[in-house]
């Protein structure tokens, strides 16, 4: 066991913590509010941990859909973590054993992801398993918090908290952007790119999770064409 | 109505596993491809850069408060603070934004 690398990966996810615990707050409220128990909505956290996918699967459960339409529903909302797990298939070490990548695959949200992956050379799984460690209690225990009250926690701070996911993805996006031209022409483009496609009409009716992916194929995708990465240099930051 | 809900729960967690478990598990080998390789290499920068903008700016109560921790959360990582300080240091000047200024 790597104890370094795994208290460097709860380090690393205090901010997922803080950033879940102010956004599973509010969907243990809305759950509470359309009628779930504290244990159903805590149960729902504990083994879904995604946010998108949760609020679109409550949704569902209050107005009696369908198995079907449920399991069709999560596959589009969440079809975002099949393209992140192909890129951290390349960012963990080959020979990693099939139980870790069990584990891990638990773990891959945005956050998670955006952490492992932008990090130089191969993750351990300790690293992973730090920042599950820190990210799945904020995410299971917010929910609890918002099922019991909704003026737990004060507005302005509950906003306040909101921010914290996007800071951490800026300080792991801007660094690498400032190093590698090639990376912070990517990151501008993405978020042109995003921010049009939410405000062209008929395209904007586009959810915001498929929308994602649209971005990230179209702008790596051209990325790749125009400056491929060196081959020895397929770690990120360049 | 919440008879079945346990077994939606289920279905919900089954799919959303299976979709990130499924690659991690089967691609146990490096990818050689320089395009393919590329293409993973450029995805988490294209993902969280669009994931961060515009939803940045309405993730706080006001406009105005998110776009002060937005420029704040710019100046931190671009010097190259941790994730922990440009998150808390956000986080923070939202707060005192909402909490002192009359926006």
């Amino acid at each position: 066991m790597n104890w370094k690398e795994y208290k460097q990966g709860i380090k690393d996810g205090l901010p997922i913590c803080f950033g879940y615990f102010a956004v599973s707050f509010t969907f243990g409220m809305l759950a509470k509010k359309e009628g779930l128990t504290g244990l159903q909505a805590v149960l729902i956290s504990l083994t879904n941990l995604t946010s998108a996918g949760q609020f679109a699967g409550l949704s569902l459960i209050v107005n009696g859909g369908g198995l079907f339409e449920m399991a069709v529903t999560q596959f589009v909302v969440n079809m975002r973590y099949f393209l992140m797990s192909c890129s951290l298939s390349q960012k963990v070490d080959q020979k990693m054993p099939f139980f870790h990548r069990f584990f891990i695959s638990f773990g891959i949200t945005d956050e998670i992801f955006g952490v492992s992956a932008c990090r130089e050379g191969k993750v351990p799984p300790e690293f992973f398993y730090g920042l599950m460690s820190a990210a799945i209690p904020g995410w299971t225990f917010g929910t609890w918090c918002g099922v019991l009250s909704g003026t737990f926690l004060p507005e302005n701070m509950i906003s306040a908290l909101g921010l914290a996911i996007y800071g951490m993805f800026l300080a792991i996006i801007l660094p690498p952007a400032k190093k590698n031209k090639a990376v912070l022409a990517v990151v501008v483009s993405a978020m042109l790119l995003n921010y049009i496609l939410g405000i062209v009409p008929v395209l904007s009716g586009i959810s915001s999770g498929f929308r994602m992916i649209l971005v990230t194929v179209a702008v790596a995708g051209i990325a790749s064409v125009l400056c491929p990465v060196p081959v020895e240099e397929v770690d990120c930051v360049g | 109505m919440l008879d079945k809900i346990y077994i939606q729960i289920l279905v919900m967690s089954v799919v959303t596993y299976l979709i990130r478990m499924l690659p991690l598990t089967l691609i146990q080998k490096e990818i050689k491809n320089r395009f393919l390789q590329s293409f993973l290499y450029y995805v988490p920068y294209a993902t969280l850069a669009a994931m961060t903008f515009p939803a940045i700016l309405s993730a706080t109560s006001s406009k105005w408060s998110a776009f002060a921790g937005f420029l704040t959360a710019i100046v931190l990582a671009y010097r190259e603070k941790s994730l922990l300080t440009v998150a808390l240091a956000a986080c923070s000047v939202v707060f005192i934004f909402e909490t002192f200024l009359p926006f």
